[in-house]
């Protein structure tokens, strides 16, 4: 399960995410979305290396990015 | 015995107001109608009623708009300049399908002009006033009793519509003192829940109220929509007060102040064995056309008279029969007198074929 | 012991979940989340009437799930006044850029805010006027250029840029008055505190509250989202400085 959900199609390809991210794990795709922008993309090895911070969710100005922590369970 | 007080006309207007429930007033102080705030700013807290005196026209017209979208009889008061600074909120209070009464107590300009009375606001009243192509419910009333009656009636029609109600009067009207016999209001069975305002949205969908309309035709449809009120209303809601129609050979037709000087020199004319009638508009819009056609189907001469250089003349030539002939006789404001019945009473022995 | 993902960061409720009509990089958008985290926060989603603007403001009733009415260019505080009178116990606030609230809706603002209307009034202040392409704002800076101030706003013409938050804060009936910037992660995070300081003094009773958002606006700035992003940090904060210029609450 990742813990950085992007919604492709929300993202305008602004770019602040990846600014905001304190490990550069997000970057901008080359492939444009249906609306016309390239999104915001995170690669499953680089999901691995996130910490759940949300920086990047909160900057985001479309709301474009849900995120997930691992938690335990006992 | 009935009670019977002796007031001013812009105290009928404040009295009827509150008695037809109004209890959000927003206004800013201009000459002749001053005494409508006065009145309100001292009764309300008695009965509840929440009294701003804005910082502007524009502001009470706005703040106006609020309490309308929140669903309360709500009113604003103002004199011509400041009618005028209104007129951006009157087209959004209409777009936006908002009830709610503008209180004219008209004076006279352009400009800065002058504080005697005028009927120079008629276009502005019943053309819209302000941008975008819509109408205010338009009532004029001719005399102290009216102001307190039309007040009333305003809020009816305006909730009733949805559609902003202005009560026209002049510095005449709301300065004199006539006797005034109060009557309690009754609210018309029938007037419709107002289930579009805004209340925040606990247990059913968003409400909004907007005059924006972006989408593809939906501006259009909104428009049509307006114009089949306007229409409606031009079928149910006309009113007019109308004397000697039956043997008439000339129509007199004023309204508000002029009205009451009309009604002397028809009277003086009735005297010297005159045929002459009276045709007084009393909402000014819905303007009262089929009662002008029916009149003028026997009476062909039609004397409008206007404290103005002739503008409700303009309906009326709309208004009569095509064989009728319209005359008119009006001055424009600013000499600080009104003119005489005798003066009119000349005019229609002009005019006046047998 | 095994492991799970929790959600920490979800779409408030209060906003609708829909795509706005917002240029890339442009944080109208942030600034909606933050007033939707608010109003989920304070659970008075239900009782919150929103007073719209004119300008890309104008959109509010799009985007959150509110009762919403829309008022003439500059008069959302005349407006809100009207609906808070009629409405003394639902939240009441207005959503306004810096054309609409600090040109021609300055009377409208002062005067609401100095009779303490128990209202909140969120102000983006992006330095131009962004509906109508960019034209000079009351809040553009010095040399700054604009559709209308081609050669750059020349102050001996122009005048300056007008501080909102200290202006209201000096006014008696403003009970809490902030500027807060949401161009970093952490500006972000002190804004949404101060959004909810602002939700807190209404729901409190204590007057009117004032929050200034210094907001990106790429496409009438002529600038990649990256690169205005970081003017807001270079030329913004400097003239608009980062603080809180009143909380009667602290008193």
């Amino acid at each position: 399960m990742p813990k950085v959900v992007i919604d492709e199609l929300r993202c305008k390809g602004c770019g602040l995410c990846t600014t905001a991210c304190p490990h550069g794990l997000i970057r901008m795709s080359d492939k444009l979305n249906r609306q016309g922008f390239l999104p915001a993309v995170i690669s499953d090895e680089d999901q691995e290396k996130c910490v759940s911070c949300a920086m990047c969710a909160r900057i985001c100005p479309d709301v474009a990015i849900t995120i997930f922590k691992k938690v335990n369970i006992a | 015995m009935q009670k019977r007080l002796l007031v001013k006309g812009n105290e009928a207007v404040a009295m009827g107001a509150i008695e037809a429930g109004c209890r959000f007033y927003f206004g800013y102080p201009i000459t002749p109608q001053s005494d409508i705030p006065e009145y309100i700013s001292r009764e309300f807290p008695k009965v509840g009623g929440t009294f701003i005196q804005a910082e502007s026209e524009i502001a009470s017209i706005n703040m106006l708009l609020g309490a309308s979208a929140c669903g309360k009889r709500a009113m604003t008061s103002s004199s011509s300049p400041g009618i005028s600074l209104k007129q951006e909120g009157i087209s959004y209070m209409a777009g936006s399908e908002l009830p709610g009464l503008i209180v004219n107590i008209a004076r006279s300009g352009p400009g800065l002009g002058g504080i005697d009375a005028s009927q120079s606001d008629y276009f502005q009243a019943v053309k819209g006033g302000g941008h975008g192509g819509y109408h205010t419910i338009v009532l004029a009333p001719h005399s102290v009793q009216e102001m307190y009656d039309l007040t009333m009636l305003a809020f009816d029609l305006s909730d009733r519509y949805r559609v902003p109600a202005m009560l026209l009067g002049d510095s005449v009207l709301g300065q004199m003192k006539e006797a005034l016999i109060p009557h309690p209001y009754v609210a018309p069975a029938d007037l419709p829940a107002k289930d579009w305002a805004v209340s925040g949205k606990a247990g059913r969908a968003q409400r909004v109220v907007k005059s924006l309309y972006l989408g593809d035709g939906e501006l259009e449809a909104h428009n049509w929509k307006l114009h089949r009120k306007y229409q409606e209303m031009r079928e149910r809601e006309t009113r007019c007060e109308t004397a000697g129609l039956d043997d008439a050979r000339l129509l007199v037709t004023a309204f508000g102040v002029t009205a009451r000087i009309a009604k002397t020199a028809i009277r003086m004319a009735r005297e010297e064995g005159l045929k002459v009638g009276l045709l007084r508009p009393i909402t000014l819009f819905p303007f009262p056309d089929k009662a002008f056609a029916d009149a003028t189907a026997r009476a062909k001469r039609v004397l409008c008279f206007e404290l103005n250089t002739g503008q409700m003349v303009e309906d009326v030539r709309l208004s009569v029969s095509r064989d009728a002939d319209v005359f008119f006789y009006g001055r424009p404001p600013g000499a600080g007198s009104l003119p005489t019945p005798e003066e009119l009473l000349a005019q229609i022995r002009k005019h006046y074929k047998d | 012991m095994s492991s799970a993902l929790q959600q920490v960061f979800a779409h408030p409720v209060s906003l609708k979940d829909v795509q706005t009509h917002f240029c890339p990089g442009c944080q109208h958008g942030t600034i909606h989340r933050l007033v939707a985290e608010a109003m989920d926060q304070f659970g008075v989603q239900d009782r919150t009437i929103g007073v719209a603007s004119v300008g890309c403001s104008v959109f509010l009733y799009g985007y959150f799930d509110i009762d919403v009415v829309e008022a003439p260019h500059g008069r959302a505080p005349a407006v809100a006044t009207g609906v808070k009178r009629a409405c003394p116990d639902k939240f009441v606030f207005t959503y306004q850029g810096d054309g609409d609230l600090a040109a021609i809706g300055t009377s409208e603002i002062i005067h609401a805010a100095n009779r303490g209307e128990g209202m909140t009034v969120f102000f983006v202040n992006n330095t131009t006027y962004g509906m109508t392409g960019g034209q000079m704002a009351p809040t553009t800076l010095p040399s700054q250029k604009t559709s209308t101030s081609p050669y750059g706003r020349n102050v001996a013409n122009d005048g300056y840029p007008i501080r909102m938050a200290e202006l209201l804060a000096q006014l008696e009936g403003v009970a809490y008055s902030a500027r807060v910037a949401v161009n970093t992660p952490k500006n972000v995070v002190q804004a949404g505190r101060v959004v909810k300081q602002a939700f807190e003094t209404q729901i409190q009773g204590r007057g009117f509250s004032f929050v200034e958002v210094l907001s990106a606006c790429p496409t009438n700035w002529g600038m990649d989202p990256l690169t205005a992003n970081a003017r807001v940090a270079e030329e913004m904060i400097p003239y608009f400085p980062l603080a809180t210029f009143k909380d009667t609450s602290a008193a």
